[in-house]
């Protein structure tokens, strides 16, 4: 008995969630789509529409030395802070995602705490920790930052795939006289490999985005990307600044791709 | 049984000490710092922080900042969660490719794309100009509202993810039950969808409201020096003043205001999915 006031009901209620979902998506792509744009203008302005279309900016990200260096200086950091991020998170994630006993809660809460706690405080506490410790500003101190922000993304997407690795695969191998690191070897590492290179990925990416944390530990010297386009944006608007979030954008895109293709990215990022 | 114990509790031992030195190591630093004056133990950066009216004016009008761009978010965030969880499967992978893409995306590239956007030259006001809303150009940039606007967007993903995993794990047939007992699509959605997904609301908000209230690149570059809110305030006194002293004690004061807010979302969480069970 479809009456007109339910259909009504029904109608306003779907127009509602519908244009409201639908601003949202154009909401989350627009920005990222009208930088792009953007970015390819062949005038020295921030202009949208552009007046016209040239690779000039791109062609002048050649001849900027201090871009260059600060992006060479994010993707050493984001290489030893997922390699340092894996081994260390891997075995713990053995650790607390095998047991149910009441330490390795406690631990796994302690090492996902740094994703709860402000950034900003643990980047000032460890400039402070740092200094006091005598150690000069280089890049060490930025790594050892990044893996604490970064490792419980490794955790968190290990122990997802232990949760989900068939343990009765682990008996059989047990009991049919393999040795324990056997099994780990060839049954268990190759079953939660997936959500470890999510993890591993979603670690570098993190890494090389990290602003809070970079921000107090990175000087002159150790100029990282985000902190360096945050400045150049800050001062002047750069048009090769663009260029250079543009270049971000797109490789980001393509990285998330083939980590979508080899690890299913998104279904641990949700 | 007792070797593999021992076996497992080994393999978090070395993040353990990891994270003992280089995470409990500076949090305690800079709560050593900040009780710490002229050598002496004092209170004195916190009496001064906390009897400023200037200062409080900031922490307040940071946590005010984080209320507002968390509710924006979720009233766009909720729609988005509850199309991507009702969709079909395709448009389902499409909503959710745009929704993860700009939680990889570094924060300051999507900030710089509203600078570009909300200027007096810029698209939204070009937009909103043609369409005949407005006469003259808004200043959106360096003012409140744009900070709100784009903390809002910025943070969506965050908020979306939570919602869309609450909703997916309501039982379908509350919804047609509700309809068959004669409930209409709004009232269902009130007496249901909203209650049962709380806890999801609650999770994206408290993921929201940290992340927005902490926000330092959206905050500066949106807001600019003119709008001043608690994580300028403590990297200017940090490394701009050098007192870090105070700008520790300010940091912790922030820390633990943003963790009390976010401590009673939780409870009000724990609460509300009380209710629905007791209902």
């Amino acid at each position: 008995m479809p009456t007109r006031s339910v259909t009504l009901d029904k109608l306003s209620f779907r127009l509602v969630m519908f244009v409201l979902a639908a601003a949202s998506v154009v909401l989350l792509m627009l920005p990222t789509v009208i930088l792009l744009l953007t970015s390819f203008t062949s005038t020295a302005t921030l202009k949208f529409p552009p007046e016209g279309f040239s690779l000039r900016w791109y062609a002048a990200l050649l001849e900027a030395r201090q871009i260059q260096d600060a992006a060479w200086n994010s993707v050493v950091v984001a290489f030893w802070t997922t390699v340092i991020s894996v081994l260390l998170g891997l075995a713990a994630a053995l650790a607390v995602g095998r047991s149910n006993a009441q330490w390795a809660k406690l631990t796994d809460a302690f090492f996902m705490s740094p994703l709860l706690l402000p950034a900003l405080a643990f980047g000032f506490g460890a400039l402070i920790f740092f200094n006091r410790l005598g150690i000069a500003q280089t890049m060490a101190p930025i790594v050892l930052g990044h893996v604490v922000v970064c490792v419980p993304f490794v955790i968190r997407n290990t122990v997802a795939a232990l949760s989900q690795l068939n343990p009765a695969l682990i008996e059989a191998s047990l009991s049919l006289g393999a040795s324990e690191f056997y099994t780990l070897r060839r049954v268990t590492l190759p079953g939660i490999a997936r959500g470890v290179a999510a993890g591993a990925f979603i670690a570098f990416m993190s890494s090389f985005d990290n602003f809070p944390v970079s921000l107090f530990l990175a000087d002159v010297r150790t100029q990282m990307l985000p902190i360096h386009l945050w400045e150049l944006i800050d001062n002047q608007l750069d048009v090769r600044t663009a260029a250079a979030a543009g270049l971000i954008v797109i490789g980001t895109l393509i990285l998330m791709m083939l980590a979508e293709r080899f690890a299913s990215i998104t279904r641990y990022l949700r | 049984m007792v070797a593999n114990r021992r076996a497992e509790w080994t393999l978090a031992l070395p993040l353990g000490l990891f994270f003992v030195a280089f995470f409990v190591g500076p949090l305690a630093q800079l709560t050593i710092e900040s009780a710490l004056s002229d050598g002496q133990l004092s209170a004195s950066h916190y009496v001064r922080f906390l009897g400023d009216r200037f200062y409080l004016s900031i922490l307040w009008s940071t946590l005010w900042l984080g209320a507002k761009a968390t509710l924006l978010c979720l009233l766009f965030a909720y729609p988005l969660a509850w199309l991507m969880t009702y969709a079909s499967p395709r448009v389902r992978s499409i909503i959710l490719f745009v929704v993860v893409l700009p939680i990889l995306t570094s924060v300051v590239v999507r900030t710089f794309a509203w600078i570009v956007i909300l200027g007096s030259q810029g698209v939204f006001n070009k937009a909103l100009l043609a369409l005949g809303l407005i006469e003259r150009p808004l200043r959106l940039l360096f003012t409140e509202t744009g900070v709100v606007i784009v903390l809002a967007q910025v943070m969506m993903p965050l908020m979306v993810l939570p919602i869309s995993a609450a909703l997916s794990r309501i039982d379908p047939n509350l919804h047609d039950a509700s309809a068959t007992l004669g409930a209409g699509e709004w009232r269902s959605f009130w007496k249901i969808t909203l209650p049962l997904s709380m806890p999801g609301i609650i999770a994206g908000c408290i993921l929201v409201y940290a992340g927005a209230t902490t926000a330092f690149v959206t905050q500066t570059l949106i807001g600019s020096a003119q709008l001043l809110y608690m994580p300028l305030a403590i990297y200017q006194q940090a490394l701009g003043a050098n007192n870090w002293g105070f700008a520790a004690a300010m940091s912790l004061v922030f820390m633990a205001a943003v963790l009390i807010i976010v401590y009673f979302l939780n409870l009000a969480g724990r609460l509300s999915r009380g209710n629905i069970y007791a209902d």
